[in-house]
């Protein structure tokens, strides 16, 4: 399948951090990403720089084979919403909207008009004005009635109840369905999207810590509890990624998907398996304590424990 | 219906496999397209289209240029085949471990299906010629 952005040991530091360290990757046409991982770990950056918002410190990126910056060709195949997207101070949703019109070659007023009803948007109230929740709606509006090529959304849905979430999951699955193209989608509600992604790409600590199928993960990894020396005794010689006790029972998080005969040895143990959520798999892969050391000197993780 | 820490397309696949199997749909009709199933479960439509394809493969669906997927004749009683040996690992294995562990033997449980089955009103005749009540 074709690639529709490059990036290559993409770099980028503030002062003395390194928000992005030497991360390569490529996302390819007409798929939804999920790009995933905490707050501060670079996800934010990346997508800044790839919409050429931000500039990098090193390294190379490609959309749609050229560099984005000043560059109309590329820029107007993308949308990118922001979280926190400004307006100017007297603009209303429907000079957002009208913008918008003019400046994305496949704007669907039609789609605009239903999602403008199905949010309940007052378009002609002030952005200043409007709740988060409604101001999410403006950026989510924009996002799908763009129908780019390229769309962003960072964090879309703050203040959105969950109502208004599964709208935009919805309308999102559907209007792609119909219209093809390339979605990121950054968030931290992991399980909300997990069935809407394709791919999972993991940043941590400027890192990519995961780049794959969203489906080949579920299986990955386990949770097994049971009697502390039987869940000791199974987990030798595997990757144990999280670990707790209480009293003689024990839980631990296996990375690796389960064979035929270690599910029959876990039911001769006795010990119960539990599956791992792809949010529960994250967290337990971007999990640190306060103590870890800075990222400049934190070893390169290795990155291919999870392919 | 979804559940953890299993692909997706499998259990997509798995969904209309027992579709077939209880009959709701039918050999020689149209199987829900990879975008009904999207939408239905609120998926990624490529997820789901690996769902169908896996089935086209194994020739539980098959493709009709320009009108859509449509089931295989034959296609209910492979899969019977399939899930009837997969029955002993799926079902028979747990239920013995678990018997053990309560202390019940081999005898103890075949009285309790007996009954139990009796009780519910057999649910099916029994496939195998000869087996003695």
């Amino acid at each position: 399948m074709t690639d529709v952005i490059e990036v290559r040991n993409l770099t980028k530091r503030y002062r003395d951090t390194l928000a992005v360290d030497d991360v390569s990757f490529t996302i390819q046409k007409d798929t939804i990403y999920g790009l995933l991982g905490r707050n501060g770990a670079g996800k934010t950056t990346v997508m800044s720089i790839l919409t050429a918002q931000n500039f990098a410190t090193g390294g190379e990126i490609r959309i749609f084979g050229e560099q984005p910056y000043e560059n109309t060709r590329v820029l107007r195949r993308m949308c990118f919403v922001r979280e926190s997207q400004k307006y100017p101070d007297d603009a209303k949703p429907h000079h957002a909207f009208h913008a918008a019109s003019l400046f994305f070659p496949n704007w669907s007023q039609e789609l605009a008009d239903r999602l403008i009803d199905e949010f309940q948007l007052p378009v002609k109230k002030r952005i200043k004005k409007l709740s988060r929740g409604q101001l999410s709606a403006v950026g989510v509006i924009i996002g799908l009635a763009s129908r780019a090529e390229i769309t962003f959304f960072d964090e879309p849905y703050l203040g959105l109840d969950a109502v208004a979430r599964q709208i935009f999951y919805d309308r999102l699955l559907e209007d792609y369905t119909e219209h093809p193209r390339t979605v990121i989608l950054s968030s931290h509600l992991i399980d909300e999207v997990a069935n809407l992604i394709e791919k999972v790409l993991v940043i941590d600590r400027g890192h990519i810590v995961m780049d794959e199928d969203t489906d080949a993960v579920r299986d990955r990894a386990a949770n097994i509890v049971g009697d502390a020396d039987a869940v000791e005794s199974f987990a030798a010689g595997r990757e144990v990624i999280h670990r707790e006790s209480l009293g003689r029972v024990t839980s631990i998080t296996v990375l690796g998907a389960l064979s035929a005969d270690d599910r029959e040895r876990l039911a001769v143990a006795g010990l119960d398996v539990a599956p791992v959520s792809l949010q529960q798999l994250i967290v337990r892969l971007t999990q640190h304590t306060r103590g870890d050391a800075p990222i400049d000197t934190v070893p390169t993780p290795d990155e291919g424990a999870l392919r | 219906m979804i559940e953890e820490g299993r692909a997706l397309f499998l259990q997509i696949a798995e969904g209309v496999e027992d579709s077939i199997i209880d009959r709701s749909l039918s050999e020689e009709s149209q199987a829900p397209s990879t975008n009904e199933l999207a939408a239905f479960f609120r998926i990624n439509p490529a997820t789901a289209a690996k769902g169908v394809n896996m089935l086209v493969d194994k020739g539980v669906l098959y493709k009709r240029r320009g009108v859509g997927m449509f089931v295989a004749p034959g296609a209910r009683e492979r899969l019977l085949a399939e899930r009837r040996t997969a029955f002993a690992d799926k079902y028979v294995e747990p239920l013995l471990a678990e018997a053990r562990k309560l202390g019940m033997g081999p005898d103890d449980l075949s009285r309790l299906i007996l009954d139990r089955a009796d009780s519910a009103g057999a649910v099916a005749t029994d496939i195998t010629e000869g087996t003695s009540r």
